[in-house]
C-alpha cells in the first residue's frame, strides 16, 4: 500500500540540497588498510577490556575486547596480524579518552572460521541474540547502541511495530541507499530476524522519495519473498530530520515517544537498514561485524561508497578517493548536519561512521539573534532553540531543563536555519554537559 | 602532501541555508520599492527627497552609533529598511530637516540605546514617527494631493480624516484607495503596491501570512462589526503598509506562532479603537507600539508545546 507522502510529511524540520554525489556510484571495496585503530569503546555503554597484547597474532574478525556488561558488544580485530601497540584515542565522536588497540596488517587477510547456520528457525531468540551480540552489531544509523540490548525489550514492554529505517536523510550520505540496493536481500533477511525476535504486528519499511530505486527494488524482493502483503513499504517526503526515530514515528504512526522515552514506550523500535544487513551476515553466516559501507564525499577528486574494515585510518580512504581538493581543509566523520569535525587524519573510522565529508572549513559569523521563529519551525522537537540559546548567554542552565533541553537530539536543523548564524547546536551542547556535570557533583 | 595540510574544526551543523539576516533586510528593502515608486508618482520630488533623506540619516546614525558604542558596522541593511520604512509613514511635504531628526532618533535612540538590532523593544521607525508626531503636530498632519510631479502642493485631507470629501459612490472610493490616488502618507497610499511588496515577501518566506491575515482581518471583523465600512477601514491609512511592514518586524513581534495571532489581534482591536473614538485619525502606528510594549509577555507566556509533551488530563 502507497500512503500519501504529504500526510506522512514531517510538520517540521528543514529542507535541504540533496548533494548525494555518489548515488550512482556502486560500492567499491577499499583495498586492506596497513594497519588498523580499533577503539575498545565504540558503542553506547561500557568499555570493553583488551583480551590480547601487544605483540600477539590476530586474525581478521578475531574478537580483541569484550566487557561483561550487559549494554556493551565485543569489537574485532579487522585484518589479520600482529598487535603492535595499545594507544589511547580521542574518540571521534564523544571526544572522551578511550583506549584502542593498534593491528598491523600482515597482507594475508586470514580469517576466523565462522559458525554459519541455515537452521533460522530453530533458534531461539536467546540464540539469536547472542550471535548478533557477539558480531559486535550496533546501532549503525551513528547513535551506535548496541543491538541486542535494542531487541530485548522489558517484559512489560510490547513491542506491535517495527520500523526498517532507509531514510538516510541527511545530504551527501548514501551508504545505506547502495547498501539497499546491493544487498536488499540481506537486509530484508535481517529485517525478518528481528521481526522473529520481537514479533510485533507490522512491519513498515520507511525511504525517502529521493530514493525510488532503492523503494522499487524492496517492493521487488519483498513481493519474491512473498512478503508484500504483511510488510508495508512507506516512502516519505525527503525533508531533514526525517529519519531521526522520534520523528519517524511520529510521521508513520502519529505516535509520540514521551519525553524523556524510548521508542519502545510507545510499542515501537526502529533499526537502520544497514543494521539489519549486518543482522543477517551475523545470524546466518556467523560474521562478525568488522566492515561497513561508508560514503567518502564532498571535496575529494572522486567521492565513492567504499565497503571499509573498521579501524582504517580516514587517511587511507581520503587518498584511495584521490585526496582533499586544494581548497579543502576540514573533515568530518558524519553527515553535514551531525557529523563532527576531525582533527586528526590519522583518525579511523569507527562502527558508528556513515560518512567521511572533506570540505572547506566555512567560518561561523554570529549575530544577535532577530527573533525570526525560523529555529522554532525547524526543531523536530519543537523546542524553542533560540530561548534556549538566551537561557545558555546568561547562565540559567535550570531553566534549560525545565525548557526540555534534555530533548534535543541535536539533529541541527535549527542551526541551519538561523540568519544569525548563531552556533546552536554549541551552546546546547554546552549547557548539557553542564548539566552533567552539576548533577554528578549532588 | 596531504600531511602539510592544516586541518580546521568547527562545531555542527557544517551546512547553512546562507539566508542571512542580511540579504533577509535587503529583501525588505527590495520589497519596499514598490509602495516607495507609487509614493514617488502620487507625491513628487519632495516624496523622493524624504526618502533618501531618511535613508541616509538612518544609515549614517548606524554607523556613529556603532563606532561610539565600539561595536563594528556592517552594512546590513537593516538601517536602510529602517530609513524607508519611516518615510513611507511620512506626509510628503514633511521638511527634510525634520525627516534628519526622526530617522536619527529612529535608529540612535529606539535602535542602538537598546542595544542594536535584535534587542530594541519598539520598531525603530513607528516609533520615530511617534517622535515627530509629538514633535510636530502640525506638519505630521498636514497632507496634500496625489498631484505627481506638478509644482504646487495642494493641502487636503487624509481618507480618515473628518473633512476628507471623497467622491460619492464606494467602488471608485475604493479604486482611488486601492491605488492610492488620494492624499496620505507616502507610502500607505496605494494598497495595491503594498500589497505587490507584501506578497512578494510572503512568497519569499520572509513574512509569516498569519501576521497580515490576523491583523487586517481583525480590523475589518470588528470595524464590520461596529457598523462601519469595513473594506474603507482595510484599504485606508496605514493598515496595509503595517500589516505587511511593520508588524511583521521579528525583533519586536512574538516568536511564536501564536504569540504573533494574539500580537494581531491586540494590534487590530486598538487600531479600530483609535481610529473610532481616539483624538487621532490614523490608529495603526501607536497600537503596533502597544502590542511591541508588551511582546515580551507575550514571549513569556505562549510557548510552543514540545513533543512527547502529554497534554493535560492524558494519561
Amino acid at each position: 500500500m502507497h500512503i500519501s507522502l504529504r500526510r506522512r510529511g514531517a510538520p517540521y524540520g528543514v529542507k535541504l540540497a540533496e548533494s548525494k554525489l555518489t548515488a550512482a556510484s556502486p560500492i567499491e571495496r577499499a583495498p586492506l588498510p596497513e594497519k588498523v585503530i580499533i577503539a575498545l569503546h565504540q558503542n553506547i555503554g561500557a568499555p570493553c577490556k583488551p583480551l590480547v597484547k601487544r605483540g600477539d597474532k590476530v586474525l581478521a574478525g578475531q574478537k580483541i575486547g569484550d566487557s561483561e556488561k550487559f549494554v556493551s558488544v565485543p569489537v574485532h580485530a579487522t585484518v589479520s596480524g600482529e598487535i603492535s601497540s595499545t594507544t589511547m584515542l580521542v574518540h571521534p565522536a564523544t571526544g572522551q579518552l578511550v583506549e584502542a588497540l593498534v593491528v598491523t596488517s600482515d597482507g594475508m587477510d586470514k580469517w576466523v572460521d565462522f559458525e554459519a547456520r541455515d537452521d533460522i528457525d530453530m533458534l531461539s531468540v536467546e540464540e539469536i541474540l547472542k550471535r548478533i551480540r557477539e558480531a559486535g552489531i550496533v546501532g549503525l544509523g551513528g547513535a551506535a547502541f548496541p543491538t541486542h540490548v535494542k531487541l530485548s525489550p522489558p517484559k512489560d514492554k510490547k513491542i506491535d511495530t517495527v520500523i526498517l529505517n532507509g531514510c538516510e536523510c541527511e545530504p551527501y550520505i548514501t551508504s545505506d541507499h547502495k547498501v539497499m540496493l546491493e544487498y536488499g536481500k540481506e537486509v530484508l533477511s535481517g529485517l525478518n530476524i528481528i521481526r522473529k525476535v520481537l514479533s510485533p504486528d507490522s512491519v513498515y519499511i520507511a525511504i525517502e522519495d529521493n530514493k525510488e530505486d532503492a523503494i522499487e527494488h524492496l517492493r521487488e524482493l519483498l513481493a519474491s519473498m512473498g512478503l508484500d502483503g504483511n510488510w508495508e513499504m512507506i516512502t516519505l517526503r525527503s525533508k531533514y530530520p526525517m529519519g531521526a526515530e522520534k520523528t519517524l514515528i511520529k510521521s508513520i504512526l502519529g505516535r509520540e515517544v514521551p519525553i524523556g522515552g524510548l521508542p519502545l514506550d510507545v510499542g515501537v523500535v526502529v533499526h537502520n537498514v544497514s543494521t539489519a544487513k549486518a543482522i543477517h551476515d551475523a545470524v546466518f553466516e556467523g560474521r562478525p561485524f568488522v566492515e561497513r559501507v561508508i560514503t567518502i564525499t564532498g571535496a575529494v577528486k572522486n567521492p565513492k561508497n567504499l565497503l571499509v574494515r573498521l579501524g582504517t585510518p580516514l587517511r587511507d580512504l581520503i587518498q584511495n578517493c584521490g585526496g582533499m581538493d586544494g581548497e579543502a581543509d576540514e573533515i568530518i566523520l558524519g553527515g553535514p548536519m551531525m557529523g563532527i569535525s576531525q582533527f586528526d587524519l590519522d583518525f579511523p573510522v569507527i562502527k558508528g561512521t556513515n560518512c567521511v565529508l572533506v570540505k572547506k572549513n566555512v567560518p561561523i559569523n554570529e549575530r544577535d539573534c532577530i527573533s525570526c521563529g525560523r529555529c522554532l519551525e525547524a526543531c523536530p522537537m519543537h523546542l524553542m532553540p533560540t530561548i534556549l540559546v538566551r537561557y545558555v548567554k546568561a547562565g540559567r542552565y535550570d531553566a534549560c531543563k525545565e525548557a526540555y533541553i534534555d530533548d534535543c537530539f541535536e539533529c541541527g536543523a535549527c542551526a541551519y536555519a538561523c540568519p544569525a548564524n548563531i552556533p546552536i547546536v554549541q551552546y546546547i551542547k554546552v549547557a548539557k554537559s553542564e548539566l552533567i556535570n552539576r548533577a554528578a557533583k549532588k | 602532501m596531504m600531511e602539510e595540510k592544516r586541518i580546521l574544526i568547527s562545531p555542527g551543523p557544517h551546512l547553512w541555508s546562507g539566508l542571512s539576516v542580511s540579504k533577509i533586510m535587503y529583501l525588505v528593502a527590495l520589497a519596499l520599492i514598490f509602495p516607495s515608486a507609487a509614493g514617488v508618482y502620487f507625491f513628487g520630488y519632495h516624496a523622493l527627497s524624504v526618502i533618501a533623506t531618511s535613508i541616509a540619516t538612518a544609515v549614517l546614525t548606524e554607523y556613529i552609533a556603532k563606532r561610539l558604542r565600539k561595536r563594528a558596522f556592517s552594512m546590513d541593511w537593516s538601517a536602510v529598511v529602517t530609513g524607508l520604512l519611516l518615510a513611507l509613514i511620512l506626509p510628503p511635504m514633511t521638511p527634510l530637516w525634520m525627516v534628519v531628526i526622526g530617522s536619527a532618533f529612529s535608529i540612535g535612540i529606539v535602535k542602538e540605546a537598546f542595544g542594536g538590532l535584535g534587542h530594541n523593544i519598539f520598531n525603530p521607525a513607528l516609533a520615530g514617527r511617534a517622535f515627530m508626531a509629538a514633535c510636530f503636530p502640525a506638519e505630521m498632519t498636514t497632507w496634500v494631493l496625489p498631484m505627481g510631479f506638478a509644482a504646487d502642493a495642494v493641502t487636503c485631507a487624509t481618507p480618515l480624516n473628518e473633512g476628507f470629501v471623497g467622491p460619492m459612490d464606494n467602488l471608485s472610493l475604493y479604486r482611488m484607495l486601492f491605488i492610492g490616488n488620494v492624499g496620505g502618507s507616502i507610502g500607505e497610499t496605494s494598497a495595491l503596491l503594498i500589497l505587490v511588496g507584501g506578497l512578494l515577501l510572503l512568497a519569499l518566506g520572509i513574512i509569516n501570512w498569519r501576521i497580515p491575515v490576523a491583523y487586517i482581518g481583525t480590523v475589518a471583523l470588528l470595524s464590520f462589526a461596529m457598523g462601519q465600512d469595513f473594506i474603507f477601514h482595510i484599504l485606508a491609512g496605514g493598515l496595509m503598509l503595517g500589516a505587511f511592514f511593520m508588524a511583521t518586524d521579528y525583533v519586536t513581534s512574538p516568536i511564536t506562532n501564536k504569540g504573533r495571532i494574539i500580537f494581531c489581534i491586540g494590534a487590530g482591536i486598538l487600531t479600530v479603537i483609535i481610529r473610532l473614538f481616539g483624538g487621532m485619525p490614523e490608529g495603526v502606528c501607536f497600537s503596533i507600539l502597544f502590542m511591541n510594549a508588551i511582546t515580551p509577555l507575550i514571549d513569556r507566556y505562549v510557548k510552543v508545546r514540545p513533543y512527547g509533551l502529554k497534554k493535560a488530563g492524558e494519561k
